[in-house]
């Protein structure tokens, strides 16, 4: 009984209940370290290292933004979140941010008191099939066993684009990627879909890559993107001007490489200076931003082009729809004025 | 005829049994080659067993490589199994994301765990009563050297807890603390005050009929909606607090059976002796009880153990979770049969020690008339 006394008294001490005071940033100023919520395991967007340093897409939008408000991209600390608590991991305050490849929907945005503060990465629904199927379209894919994460809304995409279409399907039901890469190589089933970049990463790992196809087809649209709780409106734009800086960065051709030297000396364009803190950006400060921010997020972490190629490109992604605007892509971004 | 000893009655020497019926050869006759079905079965399994081995041993030791930098790196080295996920990760799988300058820690408390569980376990254990002091206050130093925060100790956050490390922690935590609780739970469940037997009853009642995941569900999510907005409660915290009621619910009844099996006469005897409820539950009831009952009870810690990886599905990296962030790696995708083969093992390790253990202990309390 007085072992179980002491036990109690271990497990209350535990039982650190903190408060949240005034505003998002503040609170993480205070801290000293952002606490940024991510996935448990995703190729590319977030994933340990070796070393247990986490990597990935999703994962380096964390150190931008720990770059811009605290000046040290490494002061992060991950949360790690299924798809099923995320959500309120985000709402009970355990993460100032969800980066975690999330889905920007109506009811996340608007039910769920949350605020997607843009774009990172454009997805879509496709399917892989062997090539030896001779297949070249989804539409020919009747009467085919695909093999579906449960429980996603992949599983829903499918089943409204087959019967759309007319067409019938076998599903072969399965919990995780590595299960569907061992289910489809076997043979248990003829088509694999999921997210288009989750099936070039896997594809990319197969012992013969040729030997598969990603059909043409895209289903859904899955523009995902970093969230944060509603009710903050100065982190909301903070994050988002991460996000923003990040793609500026590669617009006005700011890298890792060349943003120190770019701002120590007067550019020609004025963009690039504002950016830089060269010249003053109207609001910067009144936001709590230092003049820095964005030289900070960019000197560190990197734009987004440096970012996509360190992670993304090596899975044998192509930058497609996550193009820049001018390029023919979606990224449209804001002056920085 | 002449050479024919003879022997009085009674005095002929032991002669040796016939050779083949003794030794290896006598042995193998008698219990693999005894008839015709038998020979061939034998022989059948051992086909088998070469057969098996052969292609297994090849995969898992002969054709593997325990050293390499990626997946596509062990391909070009051998086809059997690439360990080298595992080795290069073995320090993510014991201690998750634990601060490498502080692993010591969770090395200390873990050689303090066994100094610790040593005289609960073994009776024989020199200086026994001392050390069960050190026993008492085991869960207080374990808690300050795994999170610190006192002594100069670094603070380290829970949320950098993982692998075997958190296995632990959520096994060893649920299993000690849901002992007692689940023996005054049995005992509440069968008390004539009635408001202590319906307590019990409906907790014992709830926490069975719902699965173990939809607890650790509202402990996870649930909770937050509950708690008031801004406030933060441990995650790992509220985990445990689930696992251990989980297990008391169940060793509750495990134990309530043991109670029952107890003779009538017993309880008789004991009023009899003049003996009130305490010392009737200390002295007569609980000790006859838990003996009866330790083979539930360790089946139940059993399952609890390996429950812990249900974790995994609220975000906490144990072994499992470890395993497939390794295989989210691009340079270890599809590494899955050696991730869950690793983790397997251990499992099947601490697990066969604990029913071994169990085995122990039923031998020496065993004082039944057999």
């Amino acid at each position: 009984m007085k072992k179980l006394m002491f036990a109690m008294a271990g497990v209350a001490s535990l039982a650190a209940v903190s408060t949240a005071s005034a505003g998002t940033l503040e609170d993480v100023r205070e801290r000293g370290h952002l606490n940024c919520i991510v996935n448990t395991g995703l190729t590319g967007f977030a994933a340990p290292d070796d070393a247990g340093n986490w990597t990935g897409f999703d994962v380096e939008f964390c150190r931008a933004v720990a770059a811009a408000v605290l000046g040290d991209a490494s002061k992060v600390e991950f949360i790690t979140a299924t798809g099923k608590t995320r959500f309120t991991k985000l709402a009970a305050a355990e993460g100032e941010i969800l980066s975690r490849n999330t889905t920007w929907t109506f009811s996340r945005d608007v039910d769920l008191a949350q605020t997607f503060i843009g774009v990172n990465y454009y997805d879509g629904q496709a399917f892989m099939v062997p090539a030896s199927l001779g297949v070249s379209s989804a539409s020919e894919l009747d009467g085919a066993s695909v093999c579906i994460q449960t429980g996603t809304t992949t599983e829903l995409n499918l089943a409204e684009y087959f019967s759309s279409n007319g067409m019938s399907y076998e599903p072969v039901p399965i919990e995780t990627n590595a299960e569907a890469r061992e289910s489809y190589l076997a043979g248990r089933c003829d088509v694999y879909t999921t997210d288009g970049s989750g099936l070039a990463a896997t594809r990319a790992t197969f012992d013969n890559p040729d030997a598969h196809v990603i059909l043409p087809e895209v289903i859904s649209k899955e523009p995902l993107g970093p969230v944060v709780r509603e009710g903050d409106d100065n982190w909301a734009d903070i994050v988002s001007w991460t996000l923003k800086a990040m793609m500026a960065g590669e617009e006005l051709g700011i890298t890792s490489a060349n943003a120190a030297s770019l701002a120590s000396k007067l550019n020609d364009n004025p963009e690039i200076n504002r950016l830089l803190g060269v010249d003053p950006l109207q609001g910067a400060e009144q936001a709590g931003l230092s003049s820095d921010w964005a030289l900070n997020i960019l000197s560190q972490v990197g734009n987004y082009q440096e970012s996509f190629e360190r992670n993304l490109t090596p899975l044998g992604l192509s930058r497609g729809m996550n193009a820049l605007a001018r390029d023919g892509g979606l990224h449209y971004i804001p002056p920085i004025k | 005829m002449s050479d024919t000893q003879k022997y009085a009655p009674g005095s002929h020497p032991d002669l040796p049994p016939p050779p083949g019926t003794i030794g290896v050869i006598g042995w193998l006759r008698a219990n693999l080659f005894s008839d015709i079905t038998n020979t061939v079965m034998t022989l059948l399994s051992l086909y088998f067993l070469y057969w098996f081995l052969n292609a297994s041993m090849s995969w898992f030791l002969l054709d593997a490589v325990v050293n390499a930098n990626s997946r596509a790196e062990c391909r070009e080295m051998a086809d059997g199994a690439c360990w080298a996920v595992i080795t290069k990760r073995i320090g993510q799988f014991i201690y998750g994301f634990y601060p490498v300058d502080e692993r010591w820690r969770p090395n200390l408390a873990f050689v303090g765990l066994f100094i610790a569980v040593l005289p609960l376990l073994y009776p024989k254990t020199p200086f026994r009563r001392h050390m069960l002091w050190f026993s008492a206050a085991y869960p207080v130093i374990a808690y300050y050297l795994l999170c610190g925060g006192i002594f100069g100790l670094t603070e380290v956050g829970t949320n950098t807890f993982g692998g075997f490390m958190l296995t632990m922690i959520v096994g060893v935590t649920g299993i000690a603390a849901s002992l007692p609780l689940g023996i005054a739970l049995s005992l509440g469940r069968q008390s004539r005050l009635l408001s202590v037997r319906v307590i019990s009853i409906a907790f014992i009642e709830f926490m069975r009929g719902v699965p173990l995941i939809t607890l650790l569900f509202v402990a996870s999510t649930m909770l937050n909606y509950f708690l008031p907005p801004g406030t933060t409660f441990n995650l790992l915290l509220r985990v445990l607090i689930m696992v251990t009621f989980f297990a008391a619910a169940y060793i509750a009844e495990v134990i309530r059976g043991g109670i029952q099996a107890i003779p009538k006469g017993q309880y008789e005897a004991a009023q009899a002796l003049g003996l009130n409820y305490w010392q009737t539950t200390r002295l007569i009831t609980l000790p006859q009880a838990l003996k009866i009952s330790i083979p539930g009870i360790v089946n139940t810690f059993i399952g609890l153990y390996k429950d812990t990886t249900l974790v995994v599905v609220i975000g906490l990296l144990d072994p499992l979770g470890i395993g497939r962030a390794a295989l989210a790696d691009a340079k270890w995708n599809g590494l899955s049969t050696e991730t869950y083969m690793f983790v397997a093992l251990f499992f099947f390790v601490s697990c066969f020690a604990m029913s071994r253990y169990s085995l122990w202990l039923e031998k020496r309390l065993s004082t039944e008339h057999k």
